[in-house]
This record gives C-alpha cells, sequence and structure tokens, in this order.
C-alpha cells in the first residue's frame, strides 16, 4: 500500500483564527479515511485546502505523487479528486443526468461529450437516481440531491473521493442505502476520505480515523482505539451523549 | 453532417432565406433597412447571450466590441484603401483580441463587479478613442464616397451590407447553437449556474469565461464595420452608444436568455416595437420607457423570457428550437 493522498504540514489563518494547524496524514490506496472533530474543529476547511477552493498558508498536499498545493480546484480534479459538498451545490435548471455529464465531461478522463453520457448513467444508477435521470435537479428532494451531489463526483471517475458529510440530513433508512452504496463505490476501487457527524456510520465504513479539535491533530488510529482514546472522549465531552456514542461505536 | 439532420439547423435557414428574399422582392428599401436593424439586433443578442444566458455574466459594455470593430474597419479602409471584407475580418479579429486581453483582467469580478467592470471597459475606450488622432479623436472619422465603388456605387452597396449582415446573423445563430451543444458549452451553462460548483468538478473557469468572452467580441465587431462602413461615418457617441448595449440585454431576456432562438425573437419584436414607436410624433426614444418596463416585468415574472414560457408550455419544443 502507498499513499494515495499525503497532507504535510498544512496550516490556515483566517484573521484571527488559526483553523488548521501544521496539520499531516496520508490516505492509502484503496481505503477509508474518516475525519472526525467537534463543530468548528476546521474538517471542511481541510478539504478546501486539499482541493484548493483556498490556498494553504503553510505545507504540501501531494496526491498521486503530484504536488498539487494551491492548484486551482478545476486541475486538482484533473488529476483524479473529486468532491460532494457538504450544502449541496447541484446545478438546479440541469437534469440529473445534465449534472452527472459535467461531472464525466471535466473529471479525472476528460471524456468528450458523446462518450460523457454513458458515463454519467452508470454513476447516476450507481447511486439509485437511473429512474431519475430527465428530472430538474432542483425538483429532488435533500436525500436526491445528496445522491446527486455523490453522482456528479463519480463521473468524474476519480481516484480518490472527498465526502463532506453525505449523510446528514438523512432519515435512517436513507442512511442505510447510502452506506450501502458507499461500500459498493470503495468495492470497485475508490478511496475515500470522509466527514461525517453519524458516528456509527463514520466508525463502520472507516479503516482509519483522524480526530481534529481546533485545527490540529487529536489523535489517529483503527476506529476502537480513537473511540477509546480519553483525550478524544474529552474533546467531545461538551456532548456527553456523543461521547457515549462513540465509545458505544468503538466496541 | 450530423447538424443538418437537426430541425434547428432548417430554422435558421429559413429564417436567413426570408431575411434575404423578402426586401429584395419588388425591391422594398424600407423593408431592408427595418430588417438590417433587426439583423444587427440579432447578432448583438445572440453573442450577447453566451456571456448572459450561457456563462451567467452579465456584460452591460457589450457594445464596445460592436464600435471598436467598426472603428478597425473604417480606419483601415480610409487610412489604408483596405477592401471592406478584409477590413471588417481583421477588425474582428483584432477586437477578439483585445476582449481576451479586457477579459483576463475584469473577469476575476463577479456579480454585479463585473457588470459595472464592463461599462468602465466601453467608457475607458470612448475616452481614449475620443483622443487618439489617428482615428479623429471627437469627430470620427468619415469615409469618401469613392469608397463605395468597388461595391458598384452607393445602391448597390446598401444591398452587399445587407446581405453581408445577414450572413453574420447566420454564423452569429449556428454559432450559438453550436456552442451550446459542445463541451465547452456545457462548462459555460456550468459556470452560469454555480461557478465554484463547476471548478470544483473540474471546469477551467478562467479559461473558459476569457475565450467565450473574446468569441463573444468576433461577429459585433465585425457587424460593427459593416454598419459604421454603411454610415460612411463613425464618431464616439454612436460607437460606444450604452443605450444600445442596455438594449441589447433587454432584448435576450425578453426572448430568453440561454436559449438559442430567444435572442433572434427578442431582437425581432423589439425592432418591430421600435419601429412602432418611432412613428408616434409624441415621443423621441419611447421605445427605452417601454424596454424599462419590459426588463421589470420580465424579471418580476419570466425570468426565462419568452422562449421560457414556451418551453414551459410545450416542453417537447425545447428538443427543436434548442
Amino acid at each position: 500500500m502507498s499513499a494515495l493522498l499525503e497532507v504535510a504540514g498544512l496550516s490556515k489563518r483566517f484573521g484571527g483564527v488559526q483553523a488548521v494547524d501544521s496539520l499531516s496524514f496520508a490516505v492509502e490506496e484503496g481505503s477509508i479515511l474518516g475525519l472526525i472533530g467537534p463543530n468548528g474543529a476546521g474538517k471542511s476547511t481541510v478539504f478546501n485546502l486539499i482541493n484548493g477552493v483556498i490556498p494553504p498558508d503553510e505545507g504540501r498536499v501531494r496526491f498521486r505523487g503530484a504536488d498539487v498545493t494551491g492548484a486551482p480546484p478545476y486541475r486538482v480534479a484533473r488529476h483524479g479528486l473529486a468532491r460532494t459538498n457538504q450544502i449541496v451545490q447541484p446545478f438546479m435548471t440541469m437534469t440529473v443526468l445534465e449534472n452527472c455529464i459535467v461531472g464525466a465531461c471535466f473529471g479525472r478522463e476528460n471524456l468528450p461529450l458523446s462518450s460523457a453520457r454513458e458515463t454519467a448513467r452508470e454513476a447516476a444508477t450507481l447511486v439509485g437516481l437511473e429512474d431519475r435521470l430527465e428530472t430538474l435537479a432542483s425538483q429532488l428532494t435533500i436525500a436526491g440531491k445528496k445522491r446527486l451531489e455523490l453522482a456528479r463526483a463519480l463521473a468524474a471517475r476519480p481516484t480518490l473521493l472527498l465526502l463532506d458529510e453525505v449523510l446528514a440530513g438523512l432519515n435512517p433508512t436513507e442512511v442505510e442505502r447510502m452506506i450501502g452504496t458507499l461500500r459498493t463505490i470503495r468495492a470497485r476501487g475508490v478511496s475515500i476520505l470522509m466527514i461525517e457527524h453519524l458516528m456509527q456510520a463514520i466508525m463502520s465504513l472507516s479503516d482509519r480515523i483522524v480526530v481534529l479539535n481546533t485545527g490540529t491533530k487529536l489523535a489517529e488510529g483503527l476506529p476502537a482505539e480513537v473511540a477509546a482514546d480519553p483525550q478524544v472522549i474529552e474533546a467531545y465531552l461538551g456532548d456527553p451523549g456523543l461521547a457515549g456514542t462513540l465509545r458505544e461505536a468503538g466496541r | 453532417m450530423r447538424l443538418v439532420r437537426r430541425p434547428f439547423f432548417w430554422i435558421i435557414a429559413a429564417v436567413i432565406a426570408t431575411f434575404a428574399l423578402a426586401p429584395t422582392y419588388g425591391n422594398n428599401v424600407e423593408l431592408r433597412e427595418g430588417l438590417l436593424l433587426a439583423t444587427v439586433y440579432i447578432i448583438l443578442a445572440s453573442n450577447l447571450n453566451m456571456m448572459l444566458g450561457y456563462a451567467g455574466y452579465v456584460n452591460f459594455g457589450g457594445i464596445v466590441f460592436f464600435g471598436l470593430g467598426g472603428y478597425f474597419c473604417v480606419w483601415l479602409m480610409s487610412a489604408f484603401g483596405w477592401p471592406l471584407v478584409a477590413a471588417t475580418l481583421t477588425g474582428g479579429v483584432a477586437v477578439s483580441a483585445l476582449a481576451l486581453l479586457f477579459g483576463l483582467g475584469i473577469l476575476r469580478l463577479r456579480g454585479a463587479y463585473f457588470a459595472l467592470a464592463t461599462v468602465g471597459v466601453n467608457e475607458a475606450v470612448m475616452a481614449f478613442v475620443t483622443n487618439f488622432g489617428p482615428w479623429g479623436g471627437s469627430t470620427g472619422i468619415y469615409l469618401s464616397p469613392a469608397l463605395f465603388g468597388p461595391l458598384g456605387g452607393p445602391a448597390k452597396a446598401l444591398w452587399t451590407i445587407y446581405y453581408l449582415l445577414v450572413g453574420v446573423m447566420g454564423l452569429s445563430l449556428y454559432l450559438s447553437y453550436t456552442v451550446k451543444s459542445s463541451k465547452f458549452g456545457l462548462g459555460l451553462l456550468a459556470i452560469g449556474q454555480n461557478e465554484d460548483a463547476a471548478s470544483v468538478l473540474g471546469v477551467p473557469t478562467p479559461r473558459y469565461k476569457a475565450a467565450v468572452y473574446s468569441l463573444s467580441a468576433f461577429l459585433p465587431a465585425i457587424a460593427g464595420g459593416l454598419y459604421f462602413f454603411k454610415g460612411a461615418f463613425i464618431q464616439p457617441p454612436d460607437a460606444f452608444d450604452l443605450q444600445l448595449s442596455t438594449e441589447t440585454i433587454v432584448i435576450a431576456m425578453l426572448g430568453g436568455q440561454g436559449t438559442v432562438t430567444g435572442p433572434a425573437l427578442g431582437a425581432y419584436l423589439y425592432e418591430e416595437l421600435r419601429g412602432w414607436l418611432l412613428t408616434s410624433p409624441t415621443f423621441s426614444n419611447f421605445q427605452l420607457v417601454i424596454a424599462g418596463g419590459l426588463l421589470l416585468v420580465i424579471v418580476l415574472f419570466a425570468p426565462g423570457g419568452l422562449m421560457g414560457l414556451i418551453y414551459r408550455r410545450w416542453p417537447r419544443l425545447r428538443r427543436i428550437l434548442e
């Protein structure tokens, strides 16, 4: 196994707030790495730094052996890194299929329009939107839009998928379905780096977990190790219920 | 050619044929002048639409391309004796190149800031030209009537210019359609809907925006060359007339921004309305009052314009009319 994504000494300051502070971790090829932490820990900022939405103040991001630090998002996407947004951002007046075609056209394979259609259709099918291809994105439910967000990212045929809370806002049945979909995606050889608040889900999906608190890495390890770490429990202690859930999930 | 099988190709062909034949029949000069203005409106609106309707960038100063194209053409003809076609084409290329430079500068801005910057570009260019000696400064450039000679004298030249403008109009519609149905167009539409999301999905946004800004300058510049050659006179206030720029936006929105047919339909209707209102002796430029009202109504009640209403009523037409 080799590291697909390597983050070294990443830092970002917003005015007086040190959002991310010399953070380092790696995502191994074919694995799922979970990124957890209390609200405001800097998780989404880490994603933004990795895929170039905002440039880091310090540190390096290496993806598939290439230094992509500070590269614009569209160039990072071309390298084979796709991401979903915490707040869904579908192209509202395009259909589900058209949304996915954008993903396929401008993703890793840089497909021409003619063959992008088929790839887009496959991605939509993989997330269970195959009977919604001609529906306008604006007409989908929240769960549908989340699936579309994932399908669009998948249509790019990425090697690494950054998932920012794809389970948030879904009901238990939808969560189950989505977890199944994520397992399928992983089985197809796509590595995943995911942010999630649903502890049971992320603990059972991830191979390894990185815990972030106030922009620094608090702990890293197997899900069970992390869940038993007293420091991690303390970070969550503002919410004892959550700490309980963590321990529960770790067992 | 695959395009020939698309109904839209035949619609463009029919529109061009109608424009070309209607005034020719019976040598109807009055009709020709009305349609000539309509072709200019269609060319401007349909190229503006690639910025406004596809990429979602409001270009308030699009008229700068038209004016600069006019200046290049008139200047090359009067100062160096270039033939009309060479002068207009050179004007088109030069203005596209300039637009690329402007674009790289101002396309970092978004929304209202971009719109204001485009007005700034137009005003800056106008101020420059007003003080630029070789282009006649504030008095502009007059063309000698002798320049109409190679086209068979003034009367015949006016017909030639009209046919050329109809051709440029056809090219504008064709370009608009080709771009929309291409990968480039898909990227632009994605930018128009959500630029950040498009960038994350891999759309090279700066390159695409600069490309469409430059592309949308080419045919309007050529139309400007033909238009000001026809008048045999060009001066800054006519060339860089913001009023025409604003009217172009109304036209594109009236017809339906983002559609290929919409701007053409809007331009034709607007020109008809304008012609009708001009005959009223009470108001001069009353069409502007109507235009303002129209814009409000469109923005408030039918953001998709006429084509938006039509497509909502008959969704299947979307595949035919584009």
